[in-house]
């Protein structure tokens, strides 16, 4: 069976897998990080989605095979070690941008990628156009849309606090 | 230092506790949970829609590596497994009870719809059991098979059950027949109206997944499955499947990814892996396929209507008349024969006087999935049909579509108000949701934006839906005398501990309306505990004494009033513990957020003194009085409750596209008291989504030989974010009349009103075109070809 090393959420590990096992499966199956949600089966609804050096993919579609060397980082991985969270995931709480949670960790790992790439800011157009690959079947995405533009603007120093939700 | 505490009672828009696990991604869905020694099952699934069974050959699968056990029908039956039992039973017109077909959990001699399971593979990994899935032979006998409710009752269709003839499932009617036909010989003009309701598949994001876990030591089993009410399954699969006493049966739904009404039943893949984990000695883990989802999960919805409404000289509803053919699926799932019946029927008077309705539903089996409720179940579909036809009527008799429906309100001191479909209105004020929603949307000044549209090329329009819905489920004596097969109570118990936290058990089970939070708050409101101190447990059947769970938006409605029951008696205790230890009597104290006061004095003692005082009973009137600090309530509701309300859509078609583009809408909701305004309008946005998603782009599509075409997310059309617009959510409260904290149930509100808003708006967009009425989903295709005049595919 092939071998495969990469370092996820900053942990280096080396382990067996099948040629045919996806990266979804070695993360939730073999190392126990079950954040990483499988939704589909056909790459559509993104709640799967992971960091691969910096980059969101769909751990769904990839196999471990794929991943020799690569450095991971999936939803466990990013708050701080003191349990501060991300300007994102604190966002999405503020903003009531979850309700079963079950898209969430690849909403949100999605949304850190959207908002990276546009460093000067996106319209509420961009971000819905930029989810196009997550669903979401309980918020009807108006909170998610909401949660990440301010959430952007933290990310990117336009803003020392993250913005309160209007009551 | 003093730090203000933000308020955590009722009306605030606390921030979800449950948030903090969800999105660091220590939620705990059932795949998550990991049993040791856990085994993994694959169910084979038929990939015809009406076949017989011939004969099955497992020998091939048995030897493959890692199986432990291939398993049938015929193993199942062997050992007197029962059949999956519906919960509700509906009688015909002439008093006898509808044909009621048994449903194995895996195929006995027949598979009946492309999902139907007729094996099971037991094996280390679920790739090994995939694989000798794939090694078992099935030697088919395939039959015709019917996937619309038309063909299915047509003469000469292929039966699908033996006692089912004609796959005729029931023939039910409610109303006066006579009096509608004498109000229709008296009217001035009939308006008629045809439409299908389109068939849904629910797709919450989290699949399907069961978890069964026998312990040979204790003969214990427990059931981990991704269910919305575990009490449930724990008694139809006891019960009536697994003969299992509830002492020795535990079912643990964990952290639950979305269910809208599709995790409600008792699914055959919950008694197929707790009776294989006593087989083979070993948990046995299932987790569905999204694919294998669309071909198992109750699909929703799928109604064929007619509707006539009888009107007056001046517009004034005189009687209305309803026939509907309501897809069963194959099998009966568990609350299917009520949806169109007690759920749709008796919603037909809407928020008008129709002082006489009849209508008439057919129930029919066809070789599809499994139809019941989702989110709505039976309101979306009623309201739809009404909504639609009054705007078909006012455009008939050249009637402004909101001065027409005015016309027909309910008054507003008219309540309470007994309709002539059995359920009676307690409090209502469609005036206010309709003013305030009109004024929101900018109704007034629409037809600028239409020419400044059209001035672009493109056709705009606006539609309205004025609805109520019935909810808060529900009396069980009611829906007992109307075919219920359970009580719909709720259970609320409040466990104060000694230093003062409190754990709250219930019998509902949040699947992402966020109990945890709101649950808390009543507590919070109610005792004065700091919601950081209040745990809510659910979900689990070895914790909770019973409960019916979270569907027909009632948790709170029901649940919520369970514990303000429970709470009322802790407070009594309370007062008398409190009465000793302040040397008053029990008269003259006063309970008010966490505080017990010896009237009009300064004497006081705090709930936390209380609670230790109540286990550690030293200073105690321990003659009079127990120990302890902890109460349970069961409540029954006394009545549906019945929000409703107002939404407008102003869509948007693009000629050349079809494309139909929503470009605002607005909801103002009367869901009673608002416990936390954040949550209602999460829930509206979160229906409306879905409804939107009915009207524009959602179907789940058989082709003649009962294949599911539409059968993965490649091809079944979820909306997404660039497919919804902002949705204004307004709410406007009156509060409910018959529960302790006066709430009516926001969760299916949105979608309820919105379809009709959404097509009441295509129609308008399109009224240059002559059109009456668009079928859902409106999609670009069936646009594009009304428009340039070719008939839809």
């Amino acid at each position: 069976m092939p071998q495969v090393q990469l370092t996820v959420n900053g942990t280096a590990h080396k382990v067996e897998v099948e040629s045919r096992t996806l990266l979804v499966e070695l993360l939730r199956e073999q190392l126990r990080l079950t954040g990483t949600h499988v939704g589909c089966d056909t790459s559509q609804c993104g709640a799967c989605v992971v960091h691969m050096g910096g980059d969101s993919v769909k751990a769904c579609t990839i196999l471990a095979v794929q991943c020799e060397g690569a450095s991971i980082t999936t939803i466990e991985g990013l708050a701080a070690a003191d349990g501060t969270l991300h300007p994102m995931q604190e966002a999405f709480r503020e903003y009531h941008a979850l309700q079963c949670g079950f898209c969430t960790p690849g909403m949100v790992m999605s949304a850190i990628d959207l908002v990276n790439r546009h460093p000067d800011g996106l319209t509420e157009q961009e971000i819905r156009e930029g989810l196009e690959g997550n669903l979401c079947r309980c918020t009807g995405y108006h909170n998610i849309v909401k949660a990440i533009a301010a959430a952007a603007d933290v990310m990117h120093g336009r803003r020392s606090e993250l913005a309160r939700a209007a009551e | 230092m003093n730090v203000i505490q933000p308020f955590e009672g009722i009306g605030a828009s606390v921030r979800r506790k449950e948030d903090f696990r969800f999105l660091q991604g220590r939620g705990q869905y059932t795949d998550d949970l990991n049993r040791p020694g856990q085994t993994y099952a694959w169910m084979l699934r038929s990939p015809h829609a009406h076949a017989e069974i011939r004969g099955i050959d497992i020998a091939a699968a048995k030897g493959m590596p890692g199986v432990k056990a291939v398993f049938v029908g015929a193993d199942m039956a062997a050992e007197n497994i029962g059949g999956i039992p519906c919960g509700w039973q509906i009688h015909n017109k002439d008093g006898s009870p509808m044909a009621e077909p048994m449903h194995p959990a895996l195929a006995l001699g027949k598979v009946r719809h492309v999902g139907d399971p007729v094996a099971v593979v037991i094996a280390e990994t679920r790739t090994q059991a995939r694989d000798a899935a794939e090694a078992i032979l099935v030697d088919y006998a395939p039959l015709p098979a019917t996937a619309s409710v038309e063909a299915a009752i047509a003469p000469g269709a292929a039966q699908i059950h033996d006692n089912a003839p004609g796959n005729l499932c029931y023939d039910w009617h409610i109303g006066d027949k006579a009096a509608q036909e004498a109000a229709f010989a008296n009217a001035a003009r009939i308006v008629t109206f045809e439409t299908t309701n389109n068939r849904l598949v629910p797709n919450a994001m989290e699949p399907r997944a069961a978890i069964g876990d026998f312990d040979a030591m204790s003969g214990d089993y427990t059931l981990y499955t991704t269910s919305q009410n575990p009490h449930v399954i724990r008694l139809l699969m006891g019960a009536f499947v697994l003969h299992i006493p509830e002492s020795k049966l535990r079912v643990v739904a964990p952290d639950v990814g979305g269910g809208f009404g599709s995790k409600i039943y008792h699914y055959a893949e919950e008694a197929i892996v707790t009776w294989a984990s006593a087989k083979v000695k070993r948990p046995v883990k299932w987790v569905a396929d999204r694919t294998e989802s669309f071909m198992s999960d109750a699909h929703g919805r799928d109604h064929v209507s007619r509707a006539d409404l009888a009107l007056d000289a001046n517009g004034k509803i005189l009687g209305l008349k309803v026939h509907t053919l309501a897809n069963m699926g194959a099998y009966l799932s568990t609350f299917a024969p009520c949806v169109p019946t007690y759920l749709y029927a008796t919603l037909l008077a809407g928020v008008y006087t129709t002082p006489v309705i009849y209508a008439e539903v057919k129930a029919v089996f066809t070789n599809t999935v499994p139809v019941d409720a989702y989110r709505g179940a039976g309101r979306p579909e009623a309201t739809y049909l009404l909504e639609r036809l009054m705007d078909c009527a006012a455009r008939e008799i050249g009637m402004d579509r909101v001065a027409f429906r005015k016309m027909n309100f309910i008054p507003v001191d008219a309540f309470p108000y007994q309709t002539p479909v059995a359920l009676q209105y307690d409090s209502g004020d469609y005036f206010s949701t309709l003013s305030q929603a009109l004024e929101t949307a900018g109704w007034d000044s629409f037809e600028a934006r239409r020419a400044e549209a059209k001035a672009r090329g493109k056709l705009r329009g606006i539609g309205i839906s004025t609805y109520l819905e019935a909810c808060g489920i529900a009396p069980s004596a009611v829906v007992g005398s109307l075919g219920a097969r359970a009580g719909l109570y709720e259970v609320g118990t409040i466990r104060v501990h000694p230093t003062g936290s409190v754990t709250v058990l219930t019998g509902t089970h949040s699947h992402g309306q966020g109990h945890e939070t709101t649950l808390a708050q009543l507590v919070a409101d109610k005792l004065g505990v700091p919601i950081a101190n209040i745990d809510i447990v659910h979900g689990d059947t070895a914790k909770v004494p019973f409960g019916m769970g979270t569907y027909g938006s009632r948790s709170l409605a029901v649940g919520g009033s369970a514990m303000d029951k429970a709470m009322d008696k802790i407070i009594a205790k309370g007062k008398r513990i409190a009465a000793h230890l302040m040397e008053a009597s029990v008269q003259d104290v006063e309970f008010d957020r966490g505080t017990f006061r010896v009237a009009g004095t300064d004497k006081t003692k705090g709930l936390t003194d209380i609670s230790l005082a109540a286990y550690v009973p030293h200073n105690y009137p321990i003659e009079e009085i127990e120990p302890g600090l902890e109460e349970t309530a069961f409540y029954d509701p006394k009545n549906f409750t019945y929000p409703g309300g107002c939404h407008i859509c102003e869509v948007e078609i693009d000629p050349e596209t079809g494309k139909v583009t929503v470009v605002n809408f607005t909801a103002v909701d009367d869901v009673g008291r608002v416990i936390n305004p954040m949550i209602v309008e999460g829930q509206v946005q979160g229906g409306v989504a879905q409804g939107i998603g009915q009207a524009l782009l959602e179907a789940a599509i058989y082709d003649a030989e009962g294949q599911l075409i539409s059968g993965s997310m490649m091809d079944y059309t979820m909306p997404r974010a660039d497919d919804l617009p902002n949705v204004g959510v307004a709410t406007h409260t009156t509060l409910c009349t018959h529960n302790p904290l006066g709430v009516k149930g926001c969760g299916e509100v949105g979608a309820i009103g919105s379809p009709p808003a959404v097509m009441n708006a295509v129609v308008d967009a399109l009224q240059d075109y002559g059109v009456r009425h668009v079928e859902m989903p409106a999609t670009p295709d069936r646009v594009w070809s009304i428009i340039h005049g070719r008939k839809a595919a």
